[in-house]
C-alpha cells in the first residue's frame, strides 16, 4: 500500500535531525495556525499564492531562497563544527549523517538557493526595466514557481521522513547506483531536481520569451538595461543546459529504477559519461548563477556612481562572451580523468579564455566608479565588496585551470576555497546587493542601512576568514568531504574556519536583524521610499510607485536612448515639469489563478510517491496535474480589465509625488 | 551574437542601433508561438543527450546481441510511414482551422491520432518481441541507451496524442477561440518536431545500426 515507506523512515535513533524537523514543523504549524486565526489565508491565496504578478512571483522566489539559504547554513555550520573538532576522533557527526549533510548542504544552496533567488531578481526586475506590464507567460511562470517550491519541500521532507543523499551535491556513480546506495536519499535527491528543473527551464523559456519579443517601443537590444542582457545570457544557458541535466539524472533514475545500464559497473555502463554530462550541465550553471549577478552589479555600480555605465557595449559583448564560451569548459572538472593531454589542454585554455570577459567586465566596473560621485549604501558596499573578493576567486580559478595544478589540487580543500570564493563573492554578494537595492520598489520602504552594513561587513571578514584557511588546507594535502581526520598541521586552519563561520552567521543574522527592523520602522521618513526613486536610478523600474501597481506602467514608455529613466529624469529637472499627462487608456492584465500552486501540489505528490514506490499514488499525482492543466485551459476569461478613470487615479498619485519631489529638489 | 552583428554600417537588420524605432511588445500569437519553439529547441536538447549516450554506449553490448541482429527495417519503415502521414494530416487539420472548418479539423485530428497510435502499436510490438527474445533495456547499456531514446519518442507522441485528444474536445466545447488557436499552432509545431527527431533516430539508430 505505502510501498517501501514504513515507521523506519523516520529516524527516532538520530536526535538532530528529529529535534530539528521537529522544531521547523512546530514553526511551520505556527505560521499557518496564525495566518489561518488572523484571517491572512483568503489575502495570502488571492494576493500571492495564486498571483500570476511577475513582481509577487518574483518576490517569493526570493523568499524562497532566503528561507532555504537559513537551511542550507545551517549544514554549513554543522560541517565546519566537525570538522574543527573531529581531529583524532568521530566529532560529533557519524559518516552517515555527515555525507548526508555536505549533499544537502550543496543541493539546496545551488538550486535552492542561487536558483530562486537570481530568477526571482529577474522575474521581478526585468519587465520592469523593459516597460513592459508582465513576462511573456505569467501563468507558467507561476507554475514555475511553485515546481520550485515542490523541489525545495522534497529536499527538506528527507529530513524527517527517510534520509537525503550521501553522495554530494553531484550524485557521481556508482556510488549513487542502487548497489552503493539502496536507500532513497539518492531519489530524494533525483526527483526533487527534475520536479525544479521543469519548473527552471519554464522560467528560462519565460524570460528569454520576454526579453526577445516583450520590450516596450524604442527599446531597442543595444538600449536595454545590461541586467536585461545578462538575463537573457542566463536564461539562454538555462535553455541549452537544463535539459542535459533532466537527461542525465533521467538516466541514473533508470539505472535505479528499472535495472538500466547507463553509469553502472556491469553489462558496459560507463561511468565517466555521467561526468561529462553532468558537467555540461554544471559549467554552463555557475554562468546562469553568475552572469545575473553582473547584470546586478551593473545596475548599482552607475546609480551609486553617478555616471553611466562606462564601457556598456563592451559589457553586453563580454556577456554573450561568456554565455557561449561556458559551454566549452565543462572538462575542466574531471582533467584527472585522463582523457590525455590534448584534449585537457584545450579546455584549459578555455577556461583560462573565459577570464577575460570577465576581466573586461572587471574594468567596465572600475571605470564607471573612477570620476563619480560614489555614495557608498549597502548595494554599493556589497558591490566593491564583490569586486576584490571575486578577482581573487577568479586568479585561484585560473590556478586550477592548469590541468597539471589541478592534478595536485583537484578534490582538495583548494577547490573547496576556490568555489565558495566565486560563488559566494560573486553569486550571494550579487544577491543580497540586488535585494537592498530593489527591496523598497517592491515594498515601498528601504532597507535599514545600518544592519546591512553590519551585515556586509560580518559576512565579507566572516568570508575571508572561513575560506582563505581552506586554500592553505588544501596546499598541505586536506581532501574534501572528510568526516575525520588526523593530520595536526590542518587543525589550526579548521579552527580558523570555524571562528569564521560564526562571523558568516552573525553576518547573515544582522540581515535578519536588519528585515525586522526595516519592516517595523517602515513609516519612519529615513525608510519611507515616496518617490519611487529612492537611489536615484536610471532605468525604467524607477520611474513607477514602489510598489508599482500591478500593470507597472500606465502607458507604456518610449524610449529614446540608453538608461532610459535618466533622460526622462533629466529633462524634468532641466525643465522643472513632469511630461504632459498621457490619454490613459483600459488595461487588460491576466486574471490570478491557483493552476500553479495546484499543479505543484500533484507534482509534490508524486515526487514523493515515486521516492517511497508508492505507484498509486504516483498515478493519482499525475491524473491530478493533467486535470489540473485541463482546467486551466477550459476557462473562459483568463483577463480582466482596469478602467482607464482606475489607471489615471493611481497613475496621478506617482506623478504628484514625482512632481513634489522635483519642486523640493529645485528649491534645495 | 558575432562582432558583425555591432559594426556601424549600412545594413542594421536587427534594429541594433535604433535606426528605426523598435515597435514596442509583439502580438500574443508570436509571443506564444516563439515562447514555444524555444521549449521545442530544449527538448531537442534533451534528446541530443540520449543521443549522444546512445553513440557512446552502442558498441556495448556486453555479449548480446547487436543492432543488426535485432532490428527490423520493414516494420520501422511502416512506423516512419505512419509518423510522416500523420504528420500531412496533422497540417490539414491546422490549414482547416484556418478557414474554419470545424468537420474537416476533427476529421483531419481524428486521422492523425490514428496515425499516432498506429506508430505506438507498432513500436510497442517491437519492444515487446525484443523483451520476449532477452533483449529487454536490461540486458546491456546498448539496449538500456536505445529503449531510452526511442521510447523517450514515443512517451512523446503518447503525451502529443492526450494533447490532440484534449485539443480536440476544446474546439468541440468552446469553438476556434484565439487562445485555443494559439494552442493548436503550439500543437502542431510539437507534432512536426517530433517528426524531426524521428528522422534522426531512423538514421542514427536503425539505419546505421542495421549496416552494422
Amino acid at each position: 500500500m505505502l510501498g517501501k515507506l514504513t515507521w523506519a523512515a523516520i529516524p527516532f535513533d538520530q536526535p538532530i535531525p528529529l529535534t530539528v524537523g521537529a522544531g521547523v514543523l512546530v514553526v511551520l504549524l505556527a505560521v499557518i495556525a496564525w495566518v489561518v486565526i488572523a484571517g491572512h489565508l483568503p489575502y495570502l491565496w488571492r494576493e500571492w499564492i495564486t498571483s500570476v504578478d511577475h513582481k509577487r512571483i518574483g518576490v517569493m522566489y526570493c523568499l524562497l531562497a532566503l528561507v532555504m539559504l537559513l537551511r542550507g547554513g545551517s549544514d554549513a555550520i554543522m560541517m565546519r563544527a566537525q570538522q574543527a573538532i573531529a581531529f583524532h576522533s568521530q566529532g560529533y557527526l557519524p559518516p552517515e549523517h555527515y555525507n548526508q549533510i555536505f549533499s544537502a548542504h550543496g543541493t539546496i544552496m545551488i538550486f535552492f538557493v542561487g536558483m530562486p533567488f537570481v530568477i526571482g531578481l529577474m522575474n521581478f526586475v526585468v519587465p520592469l526595466q523593459l516597460g513592459v506590464r508582465d513576462v511573456a507567460f505569467p501563468t507558467l511562470n507561476s507554475v514555475g514557481f511553485w515546481l520550485t517550491a515542490t523541489g525545495a519541500l522534497l529536499v527538506n521532507i528527507s529530513l524527517v521522513v527517510g534520509e537525503f543523499a550521501r553522495t554530494g551535491w553531484l550524485p557521481y556513480p556508482p556510488l549513487s547506483e542502487l548497489t552503493y546506495s539502496p536507500g532513497v536519499g539518492v531519489d530524494y535527491y533525483l526527483w526533487s531536481l527534475e520536479i525544479s528543473g521543469v519548473g527552471t527551464l519554464v522560467a528560462g523559456i519565460n524570460l528569454v520569451t520576454t526579453v526577445l519579443k516583450l520590450r516596450t517601443k524604442g527599446m531597442t537590444y543595444l538600449r536595454m538595461p545590461v541586467f536585461c542582457w545578462t538575463t537573457l545570457a542566463a536564461n539562454l544557458l538555462i535553455i541549452a543546459a537544463f535539459p542535459i541535466l533532466t537527461a542525465t539524472l533521467a538516466m541514473l533514475i533508470l539505472d535505479r529504477y528499472l535495472g538500466f545500464h547507463f553509469f553502472t559497473n556491469e553489462a558496459g555502463g560507463n561511468v565517466m559519461m555521467f561526468m561529462n554530462l553532468i558537467w555540461a550541465w554544471g559549467h554552463p550553471e555557475v554562468y546562469i548563477l553568475v552572469l545575473p549577478a553582473f547584470g546586478i552589479y551593473s545596475e548599482i555600480v552607475p546609480a551609486f556612481s553617478g555616471k553611466p555605465l562606462f564601457g556598456y557595449r563592451s559589457m553586453v559583448m563580454a556577456t554573450m562572451a561568456i554565455c557561449i564560451i561556458s559551454f566549452c569548459v565543462w572538462l575542466h572538472h574531471f582533467f584527472t580523468m585522463g582523457a590525455g593531454p590534448n584534449v585537457n589542454a584545450i579546455f584549459g585554455i578555455a577556461s583560462m579564455i573565459i577570464a577575460v570577459p570577465t576581466g573586461v567586465k572587471i574594468y567596465n566596473w572600475l571605470f564607471t566608479m573612477y570620476g563619480g560621485r560614489i555614495r557608498f549604501a549597502t548595494p554599493m558596499m556589497w558591490s566593491v565588496g564583490f569586486m576584490v573578493t571575486f578577482i581573487i576567486g577568479g586568479l585561484t580559478g585560473v590556478l586550477v585551470a592548469v590541468p597539471p595544478a589541478d592534478f595536485l589540487l583537484h578534490n582538495s580543500m583548494f577547490l573547496i576555497a576556490h568555489f565558495h570564493n566565486v560563488i559566494i563573492g560573486g553569486v550571494l554578494f550579487g544577491a543580497f546587493a540586488g535585494y537592498t537595492y530593489w527591496f523598497p520598489k517592491a515594498f515601498g520602504f528601504r532597507l535599514h542601512e545600518g544592519w546591512g552594513k553590519a551585515g556586509f561587513w560580518f559576512t565579507l571578514t566572516g568570508f575571508y576568514l572561513t575560506f582563505f584557511p581552506l586554500y592553505a588546507a588544501g596546499f598541505l594535502g586536506m581532501t574534501r568531504r572528510m568526516q575525520h581526520y588526523d593530520v595536526a598541521e590542518w587543525r589550526p586552519w579548521m579552527i580558523a574556519a570555524g571562528v569564521g563561520m560564526v562571523l558568516l552567521s552573525i553576518g547573515v543574522l544582522s540581515q535578519v536583524v536588519q528585515l525586522v527592523v526595516s519592516i517595523r520602522d517602515r513609516n519612519s521618513v529615513s525608510l519611507r521610499d515616496v518617490t519611487g526613486d529612492p537611489w536615484d536610478g536610471r532605468s525604467l523600474e524607477w520611474s513607477t510607485a514602489s510598489p508599482p501597481p500591478v500593470f507597472n506602467f500606465a502607458v507604456l514608455p518610449d524610449v529614446e536612448g540608453e538608461d532610459a529613466y535618466w533622460k526622462i529624469k533629466s529633462r524634468a529637472r532641466e525643465q522643472g515639469l513632469l511630461r504632459r499627462e498621457p490619454e490613459y487608456r483600459d488595461i487588460e492584465m491576466p486574471r490570478n489563478s491557483p493552476t500553479g500552486f495546484v499543479c505543484a501540489f500533484f507534482a509534490t505528490i508524486m515526487g514523493f510517491a515515486l521516492i517511497w514506490h508508492i505507484w498509486w499514488m504516483v498515478a493519482l499525482g499525475g491524473v491530478g496535474a493533467f486535470a489540473t492543466f485541463v482546467a486551466f485551459a477550459w476557462r473562459d476569461h483568463d483577463e480582466y480589465v482596469i478602467p482607464a478613470a482606475e489607471v489615471a487615479r493611481i497613475d496621478r498619485a506617482n506623478r504628484e509625488a514625482r512632481l513634489a519631489a522635483l519642486r523640493a529638489r529645485s528649491a534645495a | 551574437m558575432t562582432d558583425a552583428t555591432f559594426v556601424h554600417g549600412h545594413g542594421d537588420p536587427y534594429h541594433l542601433h535604433g535606426g528605426r524605432p523598435q515597435e514596442g511588445p509583439a502580438s500574443k500569437r508570436i509571443v506564444t508561438g516563439y515562447g514555444f519553439w524555444i521549449f521545442l529547441l530544449s527538448d531537442i536538447v534533451m534528446f541530443s543527450c540520449f543521443f549522444a549516450a546512445y553513440a557512446v554506449l552502442q558498441g556495448q553490448t556486453a555479449g548480446g546481441p547487436k543492432g543488426s541482429e535485432l532490428f527490423d527495417l520493414k516494420s520501422v519503415a511502416a512506423e516512419t510511414a505512419f509518423l510522416l502521414l500523420s504528420s500531412f494530416t496533422c497540417g490539414l487539420a491546422m490549414i482547416a482551422a484556418d478557414v474554419r472548418s470545424l468537420r474537416w479539423y476533427q476529421i483531419g485530428m481524428a486521422v492523425t491520432c490514428l496515425f499516432g497510435l498506429g506508430f505506438l502499436a507498432l513500436e510497442g510490438r517491437e519492444f515487446a518481441d525484443l523483451v520476449g527474445r532477452g533483449a529487454g533495456p536490461t540486458r546491456s547499456a546498448f539496449l538500456s541507451a536505445f529503449f531510452t531514446l526511442v521510447g523517450c519518442h514515443g512517451m512523446h507522441v503518447s503525451a502529443g496524442i492526450l494533447w490532440l485528444l484534449t485539443m480536440m474536445a476544446q474546439v468541440f466545447a468552446k469553438g476556434f477561440r484565439a487562445d485555443i488557436m494559439r494552442r493548436l499552432l503550439c500543437f502542431a509545431l510539437f507534432w512536426h518536431a517530433l517528426d524531426i527527431i524521428w528522422v534522426a533516430i531512423f538514421s542514427v539508430v536503425y539505419l546505421f545500426g542495421s549496416a552494422a
